[in-house]
């Protein structure tokens, strides 16, 4: 390798999973302003019969924006991402191009696949982790094309030390591995009982508290893995990248990734306090959740203070208004959920509204600001055209920080509310509330979280708008973008 | 240490891999050794409470509806006693849930009957004006999976040891012996309902879900 030649990456991967990435963060987004509206208007359940349930449709939701849009953002970044930190083209190899190019079709097939069999209610019934035995198995072998191909990347490179980003995207892999294989372990009934019954169907191999258990220490932890550790891979490459600013505290860094990695995990019993788990480990979700806003904090803040003495920026490029803006709402929803796992809050917080905000404000305001982002910053380098509109990305981010505040604020009113009705007693120690009355009284709540559901969706609209037109009708560059991305007026 | 782990991928992914799985085997693994142990007195689900609970599952109540009661007074006054441990160790996956958008069911066989539901799940409103839960009029044409939960009942048995009889065996004659013990427990359950088109699905040997589900629901108690 003659070392002052530039190097040319291969993007055809990072490309298809840009697509699914714009295709299933409208799907996921869309079917979740339905049910939004599902429940403060109950009529939207019948528009296509069964399979149209508040119920059926939930699950959909949330699987295709974790397994679809989410997913598919960390891929289409890794792959790009991946090369350059490692300084090797993914085309230098033919077998590591090769698995690849299976990994995004069999993940796409797979990902059609699973959308099906939700429709149709096979399902595990454990939330974020629903699919049934056939499909963890597709899942599995995914994982495994993704793991063969980053560390294929990583054992060919010619960067000796592995950039930040890697290091999360390392912890990503082994950590949902570990997770996704232990809480789905089932047996499947038709091969243990002869073959009688339907084929999809298994047991779980755990019974009850255990169950909730093992489920809880995944769901939680799939939160870490998947929302949390990816994405500060992409901030700590695309923000730094994006304004020419180095990143702030190597220290910090190694502080808050190795911090995090120890203290996550103890965290998932805090979805179970109050429950029949030990209360020893209840106390434990409870402490170490509160821990965890010190490495939470600590890559936030390195983030932040990389833009120190550049924060003229800020008004200049709305990019870094996206990556500045997902910073800060990470900030929020990991003092946020600390704050609902101190048991006495959690009593009143647990099974309301306030939980899907908490989850809200962090998936809006921080996992999809910044996968946005960091498709805007590749797009000019990986389709090699200008952004087409900046004007058109501002509206958009302001369409959308308005609506993820609306989205918590009716959260908060609307679960305190709930958890505070929940309680009520009169003067003689008798309850306040049947249980249908804290259901009519969010209705208003409701009905705001529907319309900023809408308004982020006509939001994520403007942002395939704004990549649709990028990719295909934008100026063209001759050269690669240094560090700011270009864009038409 | 630091920089040397990122040098060396391997050692950085195996040191990772440590400290990550720590926390998993300190919490989880003494709870394993207790195990679940059923309470004095709980029986294994019937193969029509377990197609029930597939029904259950389809619909995904779990979205909605918990089944855990807290040790609070507001809700064992609302609910009835708080959960126990002990009383889900049969359940396989546990459905306790995470929202309350409608109220907690573990309880609900103590205070809903039979007709009750039925006229819910047909009309929620019916039942509970104001409701926003979606009618589920389908799962009274649809039909209940029994062989499957026959299926799983001698699963949980042979891999489990989950007490069920002697006469649940891994063979289509067993199942056949057994399966007018389903249905017999089927018409019970659709005799205190009033839909026709049900109770004459039951009369031809099948088990429309809201049947199952209904058997389900009043198991819990």
């Amino acid at each position: 390798m003659q070392s002052n030649a530039a190097l040319e990456y291969d993007y055809s991967v990072a490309r298809l999973f840009t697509y699914t990435t714009i295709l299933f963060g409208f799907l996921g987004m869309l079917i979740g302003t339905l049910i939004a509206s599902q429940l403060a208007f109950p009529e939207l359940n019948y528009l296509l019969g069964e399979y149209g349930t508040f119920s059926r449709l939930r699950p959909l939701h949330t699987n295709i924006v974790i397994y679809g849009f989410t997913l598919s953002g960390i891929w289409a970044t890794f792959y790009y991402v991946g090369q350059r930190v490692l300084k090797v083209s993914i085309a230098e190899s033919p077998f590591i191009m090769a698995i690849a190019k299976i990994h995004f079709w069999l993940y796409f097939v797979g990902a059609l696949t699973a959308v099906i069999t939700l429709l149709l209610g096979i399902t595990q019934s454990k939330e974020y982790a629903v699919f049934e035995w056939p499909i963890d198995i597709v899942v599995v072998l995914i994982w495994v094309l993704w793991g063969v191909a980053m560390f294929g990347l990583i054992g060919i490179r010619r960067e000796k030390a592995l950039y930040i980003s890697m290091w999360y995207y390392i912890a990503c892999f082994l950590g949902i591995a570990m997770l996704y294989l232990f809480n789905n372990m089932a047996v499947p009934t038709y091969f243990a009982a002869g073959g009688l019954g339907n084929i999809m169907h298994s047991v779980s191999m755990y019974a009850g508290t255990n169950d909730a258990l093992v489920q809880w220490w995944f769901g939680h932890n799939a939160v870490a893995f998947g929302f949390t550790v990816p994405i500060v891979a992409m901030i700590y490459y695309f923000l730094p990248k994006e304004s020419g600013q180095a990143v702030y505290s190597y220290k910090l860094s190694l502080l808050s990734f190795w911090g995090l990695m120890f203290v996550y995990l103890w965290a998932g019993s805090h979805h179970l306090l109050w429950s029949t788990v030990p209360d020893w480990m209840q106390t434990m979700g409870s402490v170490f959740s509160v821990v965890l806003i010190l490495p939470s904090w600590g890559s936030a803040i390195n983030m932040l203070l990389t833009m120190k003495g550049e924060w003229n920026q800020l008004t200049e490029n709305p990019l870094i208004k996206f990556m500045v803006l997902a910073s800060t709402f990470y900030m929020l929803s990991t003092l946020e959920g600390p704050i609902q796992a101190i048991k006495s809050v959690n009593a009143i917080a647990h099974f309301t509204d306030w939980i899907p905000g908490h989850v809200h404000d962090g998936v809006l305001g921080w996992v999809t600001f910044m996968i946005m982002a960091a498709l805007f910053h590749m797009a000019p380098r990986i389709f090699k055209r200008e952004i087409f509109s900046k004007k058109l990305m501002e509206a958009q981010f302001w369409l959308q920080t308005t609506a993820v505040v609306l989205y918590f604020t009716s959260m908060w009113v609307a679960g305190i509310t709930q958890g505070m009705m929940w309680r009520a007693v009169d003067e003689y120690g008798n309850l306040m509330y049947s249980f249908i009355d804290t259901v009519t009284v969010l209705h208003p709540y409701y009905t705001i979280r529907a319309v900023a559901g809408l308004m982020y969706l006509v939001g994520f609209l403007m942002f395939a708008y704004n990549m649709y037109m990028t990719i295909t009708a934008s100026k063209r560059l001759e050269e690669e973008p240094q560090f700011r991305s270009p864009m038409a007026a | 240490m630091f920089h040397w782990l990122e040098k060396n991928p391997f050692f950085f992914a195996v040191g990772v891999f440590v400290v990550i799985a720590f926390a998993g085997l300190i919490e989880i693994v003494p709870n394993f050794a207790e195990a679940s142990r059923p309470v004095v007195g709980l029986k294994p689900y019937t193969v029509l409470e377990l197609a029930g609970k597939e029904v259950y599952k389809k619909d995904n109540c779990i979205a909605c509806h918990s089944q855990l009661i807290r040790p609070f007074k507001s809700e064992t006054d609302r609910y009835g006693q708080y959960s126990l441990s002990g009383e889900y160790a049969y359940d396989r996956p546990f459905l306790w849930g995470s929202k309350r958008t409608g109220p907690d069911l573990h309880r609900v066989g103590n205070y809903r009957s039979t007709d009750w539901h039925e006229n819910h799940m047909w009309e929620p409103t019916a039942v509970v004006p104001g409701s926003i839960m979606p009618a589920y009029k389908h799962q009274f044409t649809n039909i209940a999976d029994i062989e499957t939960a026959y299926a799983e009942a001698v699963t949980v048995k042979n891999v489990f040891g989950t007490p069920y009889g002697d006469e649940f065996q891994p063979s289509k004659e067993a199942w056949e012996a057994h399966k007018p013990k389903v249905l017999a427990e089927a018409k019970a359950i659709a005799d205190d309902m009033k839909d026709p088109g049900v109770k004459a699905a039951v009369e031809a040997g099948e088990v429309p879900e809201i049947v199952a589900l209904i058997a389900y629901l009043n198991k819990l108690k």
